[in-house]
């Protein structure tokens, strides 16, 4: 029997800095910017601050070189290294270590000048994807994408529904990157880039930091905002290369969230407002399959009629997600962050009313490694 | 496993290699499960069974799925990935290589060929490499 880590931490506060384009900032100012505006936030100081997780594409040894630039010296770190979804990782392991008194207060951050930079940096693709020149992780989405097409008959209006509501959604966050509006039609029409991902299908590229501060449900309660406590997380995963998925329908998500409802006490039911990685409009459809808001390979049929947009029947990704908020190469802190938007009630015309349970999922690779988070405020944790 | 380094055998994946310079489709099967392993390890996965043997797989499979890698004419042009179901049971990632990317579709029937080719990691060198013909 797992010891259950329900209610075991809060987060406390959250910030983002440099989003879309900020010419000659590092990966570091960046996470540097994010994580004073997660301070101001909560109210605490830098020295506050006894615990580290994070990562980026850029650095080895991603903790050591957040510590030395905030100059902190935190008695606890952590760099799990799984791609998009490390920071929802980064979030329960940060939770189990302030549940044993290892820390009180951990930051969690990523940085990245993507859109400077121009490459992703990832240095090691594997040997394989290189003798074909499969440059995952998008070709890699394009092979599941079109499996789910062949097997369910997903089509392309569906993929394009997902990205239109992102869109939407998008056009009430004040912070988020692209707002221009866009029809499904646009989607279909925009260029091929790995068939049957087409450009619109695609999150942004874009440049940005962001940062959570994570700390335990005692300290919590005495601090400017509500907390935003985990109720559940599970991780699960699978592989590293595209080659090696077993079935390219499912993602390893349908054993992190079953793991994760468990831990929190929920079902898919119970969530108000959900926050998923959408790297390709693909993946939301999946997740929302795997997740259990619907039946495998009922994805596109549950997605159309804007059932996912504003106004829509289940709230996805109310920031506009990485298709439309923000994308600066990893994704995954900002699920937790406009998660804990919703659950404090700030998140403005976006807002969704009475939201007390969350959920926040973020992928790693081409369907590598998925980790579900629960999230609820205090009337949810009691 | 023996513990002399002199005594060791061919690494892994430059078995493969080799066997596919001969000419030869050659991949990993544990003695033990018979399951086929690709890419090629030491171990076999999940049993750990140290019992891995290189054997000739018949070439024929079917694409499991494919996508058309969008590219400009300047940088080459687009190009055809597919992952092809074998009828043996692995799976392979490569390239269909006398169908235009677009019209390669899920489920044509294929059969595997040791060439050398103009692209990725082994382009213009000697080392030939598993890609695809229509069957």
């Amino acid at each position: 029997m797992t010891k259950s880590l329900r209610g075991k931490s809060a987060i406390v506060g959250t910030g983002y800095y440099g989003l879309g384009s900020a010419p000659g900032f590092t990966p570091m100012d960046l996470i540097a910017g994010a994580t004073a505006r997660a301070l101001e936030d909560a109210g605490l100081k830098m020295q506050d601050i006894d615990g580290i997780c994070g990562g980026t594409f850029y650095h080895m040894f991603p903790t050591s070189s957040i510590a030395e630039y905030l100059g902190i010296r935190p008695k606890w770190s952590d760099c799990d290294q799984t791609g998009g979804s490390s920071f929802l990782s980064h979030f329960m392991q940060a939770t189990m270590a302030i549940d044993a008194g290892i820390c009180e207060t951990v930051l969690i951050a990523y940085g990245s000048n993507l859109r400077q930079m121009r490459t992703f940096g990832i240095i090691d693709l594997t040997t394989f994807d290189q003798v074909y020149e499969l440059m995952t992780p998008m070709p890699g989405f394009a092979l599941c994408a079109a499996r789910h097409m062949h097997e369910f008959g997903t089509t392309r209006e569906q993929l394009a529904e997902v990205a239109v509501a992102a869109r939407k959604w998008a056009q009430l966050h004040p912070d988020a990157v692209k707002k221009d509006p866009i029809t499904i039609e646009d989607v279909i029409r925009s260029p091929m880039v790995s068939d049957p991902i087409s450009r619109l299908d695609c999150c942004l590229v874009t440049d940005g930091g962001a940062a959570i501060i994570v700390t335990s449900p005692e300290r919590a309660k005495d601090l400017k905002r509500p907390p935003v406590y985990f109720l559940g997380g599970a991780g699960a995963l699978w592989g590293r290369e595209v080659s090696q998925i077993a079935d390219m329908t499912v993602s390893p998500a349908v054993e992190s969230a079953s793991r994760a409802y468990s831990m929190a006490g929920v079902t898919a039911s119970d969530v108000d407002v959900v926050q998923l990685y959408d790297a390709f409009t693909i993946n939301t459809i999946m997740f929302l399959e795997d997740l259990g808001f619907c039946k495998k390979g009922e994805g596109g049929a549950f997605v159309s009629g804007g059932r996912i947009a504003p106004g829509g029947e289940l709230p996805v990704n109310t920031n506009g997600g990485g298709l439309s908020f923000a994308h600066p190469g990893m994704y995954g802190l900002f699920t937790l962050i406009e998660a804990t938007a919703q659950l404090r009630g700030t998140a403005g015309d976006r807002q969704i009313k009475g939201a007390e349970i969350a959920l926040a999922h973020g992928n790693g690779n081409v369907f590598c490694h998925e980790f579900t988070s629960i999230l609820g405020t205090e009337a949810a944790l009691t | 496993m023996s513990s002399a380094k002199s005594s060791l055998p061919l690494a892994p994946e430059a078995e493969f290699w080799k066997h596919l310079r001969d000419g030869r489709l050659m991949i990993q099967r544990s003695r033990s499960s018979g399951r086929y392993v690709y890419y090629p390890r030491l171990l076999c996965p999940g049993t750990g069974a140290n019992d891995l043997e290189f054997v000739e797989i018949d070439k024929k499979g079917s694409v499991y799925t494919t996508t058309v890698v969008r590219r400009s004419d300047k940088d080459g042009g687009d190009y055809n990935v597919v992952l092809v179901n074998m009828d043996e049971g692995p799976r392979f990632l490569g390239r269909v290589m006398d169908v235009a990317p677009p019209n390669v579709t899920i489920g044509m029937r294929v059969v595997a060929s040791i060439e050398k080719v103009a692209f990725g990691l082994y382009a213009n060198t000697e080392q030939p490499i598993i890609v695809f013909r229509k069957a």
